[in-house]
């Protein structure tokens, strides 16, 4: 006699918790056959801006955090990922409709990608920043620094790429010390969420990462035009189309408001790069005075 | 005024060879516009200087097409070190008519002869200098192997630093291999007319630079041309808006400086003497027309009133006046609109009941002038605390803890410049941690060179100039850094428009 498994209620993941949407409302995700897979949380507007809450109330410790500290957190995400290889495998497979094969290349290449960029952690500011030789009697150095939060659309629809896609959007922005808030992969959002548990359990403070699932179309524009976000990462927002028939650039627009820092959306999945992890930090150039001996 | 009356020491504008109207400067070669001609008057007397041509569309059109020939043809294919050698030429050139270029500046901005002439104008030879040395080593530019140049640049600059902006913008942007259309401010275009004479001097090639002078509406045809690849703007934050709308949807690359409300944060074991230079040079350098001001004041509340005092005797010496006088230390306020609009956040400031110090100088009686002030018992609710004036009036707010300065500091959407004067180093460098502005003055102020970036965080715009990060804002890389095995399952990123892709199918059509 076959044993009846035991579904999970997949919820979203705002703060370190995993509360459902307070709209209470759920969409259904289907496999690449189109078989019932699971319900996920549909977030609303005011589950977007409950997780910027949480981003924002995480920045100062995430920041604060030392560089190999942080490193060492994301080289743990890694470890974890590692760990639960065979869930991932299995969500992967049953939601792109892929081979075991490809589901599992693709968890490795995921597993890959955070612990090349939680190499950089300690290293990224002494590439992207310097001393500055200025004629006069000043010390001068530029160094780095997070933006803040970063609210992110990943990659949607990508065969191979429900995690990959994420991943590879996620690990840049936080590596540097920015906290996040990440819409999934509207079709294919399980492994999104499996993630978010593997997060929770792993060293990563709550509100570091908020995972949202649902419609991008209709959260991002509330995340666009959101005062206390800093920076937008539109890498997967290519393909949104809005009820009023609103697209990306519709989004670049509503950013514009509050000068939002843009990354332009990508097609596929981005190559990891450095370049991702300059894109969400200023510059600050600190002058001080050399007395005269 | 009677601390210390000196004898008038005018600079005299004899040097000046000008034109009675000049046109716009078009692929090496001064040409007439299309538009209407407008005056451009000295701020401090109110006569006409010169005439300046309105580009129009057209225009824009042919200079914009004028540099996207010579970067074809010309000057994307030179070696970097012949690009460094126009550079270094330039540089020079603006040495040897340093005096003439100051004279010209002080008369068309109304700033005074000792700022063009020992500021100003040096970091404009400076900034040519230190970009010339950049044109044939990109490959350590931070952006990998054989970065690539942009295209053509379109470039909008401010009245404050007319000449100074204008080698901000062009000398990198021509470093990297593009080049460059540029608007200088309606009022203050003179120095740069003089500049296409240098160009001409310097024998660049024919439509490397080109400068299209007018209004607003010539910035905004140049800024949302189609075949621009880049934009660069200095400016108010509103305007910066509009171009980041209107960039929005288009692969232009973009770097906006705007607006700030510095704090000047004073601690109570600051260096006094340097401090009371610092605050002045922080809001009264250039009449406060400076973005990066220190228009906010936070002082540590126990030592409120030294400072005050001590700022009101200082401000008390200070000479208003003739610009091209080299005893004058406040010239005249840049034009009629921006004199009424000090004005007006002047009285709201006195209408939210915030107390009002004015210095005593004389008016002259022609001209634009507004008399250093300071705010005294401002709140941060205050619009004078909040709104930037743009121009010299100091609005003073008080701390008790580097809590409560870091607080006050931030309590901005702009986040361009911040001061702190301190003795304590190991206190500078906490508080500087944790300061949003992008660039901090620690026991200075008001510091500018080419080997440092500037720019800054939040509603104060994007991106860096000056330094390597100014740079890098003209190229993009052209490789990828992560091991290849890694980029297997990746594909290569595009960006703009043309990464749209089908719309992915909604849950809707899947479950069907």
């Amino acid at each position: 006699m076959s044993r009846l498994t035991v579904p999970k209620t997949y919820k979203l993941y705002i703060g370190g918790t995993f509360p459902r949407s307070e709209s209470g409302r759920t969409y259904e995700v289907v496999a690449a056959d189109g078989a019932f897979l699971a319900n996920a949380a549909q977030a609303s507007r005011k589950d977007a801006r409950d997780a910027v809450v949480a981003a924002r109330a995480a920045v100062g410790g995430w920041v604060g955090a030392t560089a190999y500290n942080r490193g060492q957190v994301i080289y743990r995400i890694a470890e974890l990922l590692e760990g639960r290889r065979a869930q991932f495998v299995d969500e992967i497979q049953s939601s792109e409709g892929v081979t075991a094969a490809e589901a599992g290349a693709q968890v490795d290449l995921a597993i890959d990608v955070w612990v090349w960029y939680a190499g950089w952690a300690d290293k990224y500011a002494q590439v992207a920043g310097n001393a500055n030789p200025v004629s006069g009697p000043y010390f001068n150095l530029s160094v780095p620094e997070p933006t803040g939060v970063v609210a992110a659309v990943a990659p949607q629809g990508v065969t191979g790429g429900s995690l990959l896609g994420l991943v590879s959007v996620l690990a840049p922005i936080v590596v540097s010390g920015n906290t996040v808030v990440v819409v999934a992969d509207e079709r294919a959002p399980l492994s999104a969420i499996s993630l978010s548990e593997v997060l929770a359990t792993s060293d990563v403070p709550g509100g570091v990462i908020n995972m949202l699932t649902g419609s991008p179309a209709e959260i991002m524009p509330w995340l666009a035009s959101h005062a206390d976000v800093n920076a937008l990462d539109l890498t997967g927002a290519g393909s949104i189309d809005g009820a009023k028939g609103e697209t990306w650039v519709d989004l670049q627009l509503a950013a514009a408001e509050t000068l939002k820092r843009v990354v332009a959306p990508v097609a596929g999945i981005p190559r990891p790069a450095l370049e991702r992890i300059t894109a969400f930090v200023e510059t600050k150039t600190v002058w001080h005075t050399k007395s005269m001996l | 005024m009677a601390f210390l009356e000196y004898a008038a020491a005018p600079e005299s504008a004899s040097i000046l060879n000008l034109k009675a109207q000049y046109g716009l400067f078009i692929d090496g070669e001064f040409v007439d516009g299309h538009g209407d001609v407008f005056d451009t008057i000295s701020p401090a007397t109110e006569e006409v200087i010169a005439s300046i041509a309105q580009a129009t569309a057209g225009d824009v059109d042919v200079a914009v097409a004028a540099a996207r020939r010579a970067y074809d043809r010309v000057w994307s294919r030179m070696s970097g070190s012949d690009r460094g050698k126009y550079l270094f030429r330039i540089a020079r050139l603006v040495q040897e008519r340093s005096r003439e270029l100051a004279v010209a500046e002080s008369l068309d901005n109304g700033k005074p002869i000792r700022e063009t002439r020992d500021v100003d104008v040096p970091l404009v030879a400076a900034w040519f200098f230190y970009y010339a040395g950049w044109a044939d080593k990109l490959e350590h530019a931070g952006l990998g192997p054989n970065p690539r140049a942009l295209g053509v640049a379109a470039q909008v600059i401010p009245w404050n630093f007319p000449l100074l902006m204008l080698a901000w913008k062009i000398a990198p942007a021509l470093a990297a291999g593009n080049t460059v259309v540029i608007k200088p401010a309606e009022t203050t275009s003179l120095t740069a007319m003089l500049f296409a004479e240098i160009l001409q001097q310097a024998d660049l090639p024919a439509g490397v630079v080109n400068i299209v002078t007018g209004p607003g509406p010539t910035g905004q045809a140049l800024v949302t041309h189609a075949d621009v690849n880049k934009v660069a703007f200095t400016g108010s934050t509103n305007v910066g808006r509009m171009i980041a709308r209107q960039v929005a949807g288009t692969q232009k690359r973009l770097t906006l400086e705007l607006g700030g409300k510095a704090a000047n944060i004073v601690f109570d074991d600051a260096p006094m003497d340097q401090a009371i230079e610092g605050i002045v040079n922080g809001i009264f350098f250039n009449q406060g027309h400076v973005c990066c001001a220190g228009s906010r004041l936070l002082v540590q509340e126990n030592v409120h009133d030294e400072v005050i005092d001590r700022l009101k005797q200082r401000l008390s010496t200070l000479r208003m006046g003739d610009p091209l006088d080299k005893n004058t230390d406040i010239g005249a306020i840049n034009s009629a609109a921006q004199l009424e609009r000090i004005r007006t956040l002047s009285d709201t400031g006195e209408n939210e009941g915030a107390e009002r110090w004015t210095a005593d100088c004389r008016i002259p009686d022609k001209g634009f002038w507004f008399a250093p002030t300071i705010f005294t018992k401002v709140s941060a609710a205050h619009a004078i605390a909040r709104e930037e004036i743009f121009g010299p009036v100091l609005s003073v707010l008080t701390f008790r803890t580097p809590a409560e300065a870091i607080t006050k500091a931030n309590n901005t959407p702009y986040g361009l410049s911040a001061g702190i004067w301190t003795e304590k180093g190991s206190r500078m460098l906490a508080l500087v941690d944790q300061l949003r502005a992008g660039v901090v003055w620690a026991n200075t102020f008001n510091r500018f060179d080419p080997a440092s970036p500037f720019g800054g965080y939040k509603e104060s715009g994007y991106g860096r100039e000056g330094g390597r990060h100014g740079l890098a804002a003209y190229l993009e890389a052209s490789g990828w850094d992560a091991p290849a095995s890694l980029s297997a399952a990746s594909s290569a990123p595009t960006d703009g428009a043309r990464a749209a892709r089908k719309p992915a199918k909604t849950r809707k059509a899947v479950a069907k």
